[in-house]
């Protein structure tokens, strides 16, 4: 598959979301509500469970499966309040000591009227703050679309994983034809141009592992052995290694 | 001996400018009059006949709002490359320095305002409009860490399209990075005082322009995460009056004040001396 076609694959409706992902990794699920500012945002879904033997906190952007399940999800673009509760979430993981893992699935944060007035900038700004020293490791797999801001506000982890068929980018493809070449016919270009596939990014160095998708018991037996390596690492080194990680991208 | 140069650098650039427009004349935007560069440049960039702000230069802000003679700039060689073989983005970028006549989009280093020490960093809109690549966002990471090894505020004048998309997932993830680096000068106890110009958008608003312990703002300048046409055609109606100006930002409660420019340097002189950081002129 080329840039543009992972790209559509990505977005593709019949795509496994991440209330899937929640079934098939996470035992004994139990969704939470709410940011405890001003709502409960449907494109976030959120609560803790267990994977293995540890109990975790899971955050997850949901889509939805049907029109109505769509519309009910916002479509995957979280508002603030999403956000917010995110980051609540996370900080009560860092109370309990429980990992976190978070499902990314966004065409890019929601950006309405309501979403601008209710500080969606600062809601970003506040979860890169909050988990770039969470006290608790953080592993984020991005299942389907990594669109900008509004995926990384779920990405600033000890790990981060793509399924094979993902992307992440800066900016959809569209938009920066549309910016670059005045029309969104050379998204394809585009997509090429971004390096926004998982295996692109990977030898950039920005995704630590590429998740086959076929595969949910391996990728439930990966996870199961990635928490038990940051678990038992030390606290400090691992938030120096996750201030190195990023430390270290682009120069 | 660096030092020297770098003195020698910031009063050059005024004293060069000044000589070939000092007498011409400009046209402001909004109210179409004809003025000198001298009378805009002597009011503070801003339109003596209508009160309109132009947009000021990253090394002339800092010369605005910082003591005579006392800045002294890090890491001016970082130059940016073209990691991914973005199509197009060499030429860009020399366009840009140019244009611009700076390496890259921020200008850091530290100077004194009162008297008090400070790290501080200033944005340039002539640079491919201030957009964040690598080299932003490490210039900015290192002045935060420079800023917390030795025990300074930072003061941060942001102006910004977001992150740059010929750098890819490179530049979105120097949003974690300064973020990160942010958070440890926060952390050690340090002071971080944003100045937001307009337009601060995108990537920089969703990271280290909404981190500050104090957010301040020019009058209307735009502040906001999604550029107004990508708002308007999801809402599909028109957007609301003063839309993601300062002003009206700081009514939804995300900016602590406007500060009009005339007293900026006044302003973060005071909140400077109010945090207590010691004297210190190098």
């Amino acid at each position: 598959m080329d840039a543009y076609e992972i790209v559509k694959a990505a977005r593709d409706e019949g795509r496994k979301t991440s209330v899937d992902y929640i079934n098939e990794i996470v035992e004994d699920f139990m969704e939470f509500h709410g940011d405890r500012l001003h709502g409960d945002d449907k494109a976030i879904i959120a609560g803790i469970g267990r994977v293995g033997k540890f109990p975790v906190t899971v955050i997850g952007v949901e889509k939805g499966k049907n029109t109505q399940d769509r519309i009910t999800h916002n479509f995957g673009s979280a508002k603030p309040e999403g956000y917010r509760k995110a980051l609540r979430l996370m900080k009560q993981a860092e109370k309990f000591h429980r990992p976190v893992i978070c499902f990314v699935d966004t065409a890019g944060a929601f950006c309405d009227v309501a979403s601008e007035e209710n500080g969606q900038g600062r809601a970003i700004a506040d979860n890169l703050f909050e988990m770039s020293d969470l006290k608790t490791p953080i592993l984020s797999i991005v299942i389907g679309e990594g669109g900008s801001g509004g995926a990384l506000a779920l990405s600033h982890s000890d790990r981060i994983w793509m399924m094979e068929d993902a992307y992440f980018s800066v900016v959809s493809p569209e938009s920066c034809a549309n910016i670059l070449w005045k029309t969104t016919e050379k998204a394809p270009e585009a997509a090429a141009a971004l390096s926004l596939t998982a295996k692109k990014l990977y030898k950039l160095g920005i995704i630590d592992k590429i998740c086959s998708k076929g595969d949910q018991k391996g990728n439930k037996e990966e996870i199961e052995k990635e928490l038990d390596k940051l678990m038992n690492t030390e606290l400090t080194d691992l938030l120096e290694a996750r201030y190195r990680k990023f430390r270290t991208i682009g120069y | 001996m660096e030092l020297k140069k770098l003195f020698l650098k910031a009063d050059n650039e005024l004293e060069s400018s000044s000589n070939k427009i000092f007498t011409r004349k400009i046209i402001c935007k909004k109210c179409d009059s004809k003025i000198s560069v001298s009378k805009i440049r002597k009011n503070y960039f801003i339109c003596p006949e209508c009160g309109h702000y132009f947009s000021v230069r990253a090394r002339r802000r800092i010369l605005m709002l910082t003591d005579k003679r006392s800045f002294i700039e890090m890491d001016a060689e970082l130059q940016s490359r073209n990691v991914i073989e973005f199509p197009g983005y060499e030429e860009k970028l020399s366009a840009a320095k140019e244009k611009s006549r700076e390496n890259e989009g921020v200008i850091c280093g530290t100077a004194t305002i009162w008297g008090r020490k400070t790290g501080i960093f200033s944005m340039d809109a002539n640079f491919m409009m201030g957009s964040m690549g690598a080299v932003v966002g490490e210039k900015i990471t290192r002045l935060f860490e420079y800023a917390t090894e030795n025990k300074l505020p930072v003061i941060g004048i942001t102006v910004s399209g977001g992150a740059r998309m010929q750098e890819g997932m490179i530049s979105l993830m120097q949003m974690s990075k300064v973020s990160a680096a942010v958070k440890r000068h926060s952390n050690a106890g340090n002071l971080y005082i944003v100045l937001l110009t307009n337009p601060t958008t995108g990537g920089v608003d969703a990271s280290f322009a909404m981190q500050a312990d104090i957010t301040l703002a020019e009058p209307g300048a735009r502040v906001g995460f999604a550029g107004p046409r990508i708002v308007e055609k999801i809402t599909n109606q028109p957007l609301p009056k003063g839309f993601q100006k300062a002003e009206s930002v700081l009514e939804c409660g995300f900016i602590d004040e406007i500060v009009p420019r005339e007293v900026q340097m006044d302003y973060l002189g005071k909140l400077l001396e109010l945090h207590g950081e010691k004297d210190g002129c190098l």
